[in-house]
């Protein structure tokens, strides 16, 4: 215990000069060695009047003689090495204060403040403790998920759950390293806290039914872990039966639910001319929005011919929308006619707030499929939280369930040249006031337009290490550069970066262990055999009295 | 605690005193204290001299046809009357009273104060600050400084518990004071933990 108090506690140097825009710089101690230090570490500065907490951005070699350099003194010798240490050499430290902690009344009763200057020469800087972490980031309850631990500490982090599905978020990182389970974990504590309802476009089949780590042993899907909460819907039958897995509905989407405003987002995909869009519109207005699509590559030769005449349409421009929707129709789930719209039978599942997993199956890498089918959908259950909530607005009701929708592959829903025409862009933009937000998962965030990026209110990000996704994902943030050299040395797994106004500060942290038995114990999940055991109990029940 | 020489001349800044016993001088850099009453002034021994009593007057080789030196003395009763050692040391502070002050005393020690060598306790007292690096430092010829520092350093380590960090103590102290003559500073250090 004692031992944990002299770390809890111990000193790491002094304040010697900094600014509050420029961030801190202090003198290590000749106690502290700077090969201990780590960015991203937390730390509190006792100023006069208040202690302020910050993180670690950089950490630096100080020489008091640049002659010292020249001639080095004998550092074999122990004796020359410590009485050197500290004094004619030292390390050094740059931190960003984020947060002050004074014991005034204003902050005992509103917490941690935001840093509006810096501390006294000569303040005495420590390793933050747990309890200034736990009193920073506040603790695990119903509405605080635990997302991860410090990187020397084993406090937990919570991340404020209603803050957080208030707005859009963005989950960011390079391929592997760990957005997929951060992404669940997120999925899993909205589910818990009951927050939001969440409708996932799983594009990689790996939030519904199992997904596996990157060590390769299969970890468990939303569906296994809350079977009640959860609605599984599947666009291929055949992938999920592969698979062994039971979805709930099978998603098919009438041609008659084609818009053209569907058809324009997908230019880029089904490489279609600006005419051909534009053929588009006409081609709807001819035969009605329900069965264009249909009667465009119906059209025989000679009747053809006519028509586009009349339309103005260029015969080159038919050809190639044609084949746009050629490509289109190879697609399995699209059906000339659906009897149960699949729009509704969402809405119904997150009307009683079960969750919505929609698996993607064997259109995986299919891009049109992903565009179309996200869009589609996302549209139309927007246009229903829209006129709910403006109904509720009206009549003084209760607004909808706030809706969280989770795209992965975002950059190709929300590039700069399609964000104004999808759905998604709306959304981000629009943010809260119909209650639905995005939980954006990407790769190369720089892909995704600016203004999508800043009205992101909390975003995440794992291991980046390309400038322009970097300065991406760090636009108008405050300490920009010192975060920028944090999220840089991010190890490739488990480790990410959270700001924004879901926690007080911004944060490198551990994530949470995930796909351990003990980690879905800890989550508050049965295991099989538990669950095998309650239904058994609950038939019991049923049957028994 | 017995006297072991007397001041014959006395400064501000350091005193001369002579020995009751001829080559008995405490060694360089040991801490020294001339007077045992109110006041008392520290001194670090800087400077030894035996020679003759009479200025002007050297004194002359005797040994040719004796076997060793101590037979010289024997044969020759009257060189111990002849000759003295003297030795000099420079103030590093004060005690007035009870109250120890590691800066130059306010009048400088009276002649024929008695010396007496500092034993452990009052050298680990004296030692437990660094004041009086400075002013040795500056002592004059110079070298003679980083010298007597040396010595006195290493007397002071044996008087101290923890005889390697009061030197690394004292290292960090003399690195800060003299910051940017690393060359001076490594030749001390070498010399101080030898």
């Amino acid at each position: 215990m004692s031992l944990e108090l002299d770390q809890e506690s111990k000193r790491l140097g002094v304040v010697i000069s900094g600014s509050l825009s420029k961030g801190i710089e202090v003198k290590l101690d000749s106690s502290a060695s700077v090969e201990d230090m780590a960015v991203g570490r937390y730390v509190t500065i006792e100023g006069e009047r208040r202690r302020f907490f910050g993180m670690i951005t950089d950490i630096g070699l100080g020489v008091a003689d640049p002659q010292i350099t020249i001639n080095p003194p004998d550092f074999s010798d122990p004796f020359i090495a410590e009485v050197m240490s500290g004094i004619a050499i030292y390390g050094s430290l740059s931190v960003m204060p984020l947060l002050t902690l004074s014991g005034d009344e204003t902050s005992l009763l509103q917490g941690p403040q935001p840093v509006k200057t810096v501390p006294a020469h000569f303040s005495v800087v420590r390793t933050a403790s747990q309890r200034d972490v736990e009193l920073v980031f506040g603790q695990e309850g119903r509405e605080r998920f635990f997302i991860g631990t410090p990187l020397d500490m084993e406090t937990k982090v919570c991340l404020n759950l209603p803050v957080f599905v208030k707005r859009s978020n963005g989950i960011f990182g390079k391929a592997g390293t760990g957005k997929t389970f951060l992404t669940r974990l997120l999925l899993i504590g909205m589910l818990q806290s009951a927050s939001a309802v969440n409708l996932i476009f799983d594009m990689h089949n790996e939030y519904g039914w199992a997904g596996t780590s990157e060590s390769g042993h299969s970890v468990k899907g939303l569906k296994q872990l809350f079977p009640s909460k959860m609605a599984l819907f599947t666009l291929d039958e055949e992938s999920a039966k592969r698979r062994k897995v039971s979805a709930d509905f099978v998603v098919r989407i009438g041609y008659d639910e084609i818009e053209p405003e569907d058809i324009e987002i997908l230019r880029q995909t089904l490489n279609l001319t600006e005419a051909s869009v534009q053929a588009v519109f006409e081609l709807a207005r001819q035969f009605g929005e329900e069965s264009w699509i249909e009667k465009t590559i119906a059209l025989q030769p000679g009747e053809a011919s006519d028509l586009l005449d009349r339309l103005h349409i260029h015969e080159g421009t038919y050809r190639n929308l044609r084949r746009g929707l050629q490509k289109l129709q190879r697609l399995s789930f699209l059906v000339p006619r659906t009897s149960e719209k699949a729009v509704q039978k969402i809405l119904s599942c997150l009307d009683q707030g079960t969750n919505v997993v929609l698996e993607f199956g064997s259109y995986r890498n299919d891009d049109a499929a992903h565009v179309l089918v996200a869009n589609l959908l996302s549209r139309r259950i927007y246009e229903q939280y829209q006129r709910r909530t403006e109904r509720a607005l009206g009549e003084g009701s209760q607004s909808p369930r706030p809706l969280v929708i989770t795209i992965e592959e975002a950059h190709k829903l929300l590039n700069p040249e399609v964000s104004k025409q999808t759905i998604f862009g709306t959304i981000a933009r629009e943010m809260r006031k119909y209650n639905v937000t995005l939980l954006i998962v990407d790769q190369r965030p720089s892909g995704i337009d600016q203004e999508v990026m800043s009205q992101l209110g909390t975003k995440i990000t794992c291991l980046l290490d390309n400038e322009r996704d970097i300065d991406s994902v760090l636009a108008g943030v405050s300490g920009h550069n010192e975060l920028r050299s944090v999220l840089a040395k991010l190890e490739t797994k488990q480790q990410f970066l959270i700001f924004g106004h879901a926690v007080p500060m911004p944060a490198v942290l551990r994530t949470r262990d995930y796909g351990s038995t003990e980690s879905y114990r800890e989550l508050g999940l049965s295991g099989p055999a538990e669950l095998k055991k309650k239904a058994e109990q609950d038939i019991e029940k049923l049957w028994g009295n | 605690m017995d006297k072991i020489a007397e001041v014959v001349e006395s400064s501000t800044s350091q005193f001369t005193a002579q020995c009751y016993e001829l080559h008995q001088a405490p060694p360089l850099g040991s801490l020294v204290k001339a007077g045992a009453g109110a006041v008392a002034v520290y001194a670090v021994v800087s400077q030894v001299i035996t020679a003759s009593v009479e200025p002007g007057r050297r004194a002359i080789a005797r040994g040719k046809d004796e076997v060793d030196e101590t037979a010289v003395y024997r044969e020759n009763p009257q060189l111990l009357k002849l000759l003295r050692t003297d030795f000099t040391a420079l103030v590093v502070g004060h005690r007035q009273e009870t109250k120890l002050h590691h800066y130059l005393p306010p009048q400088p020690a009276r002649l024929h104060s008695f010396v007496y060598v500092c034993e452990a306790q009052e050298l680990q007292e004296f030692s437990q600050r660094f004041d009086c690096l400075s002013l040795l430092l500056a002592a004059q010829p110079a070298g003679l400084g980083d010298e007597l520092i040396a010595a006195f350093l290493r007397q002071a380590a044996q008087a101290h518990q923890d005889h390697h960090k009061f030197l690394v103590a004292a290292g960090k102290e003399l690195a800060v004071l003299l910051n940017g003559q690393t060359s001076r500073l490594n030749a001390i250090l070498r010399r101080m933990k030898e």
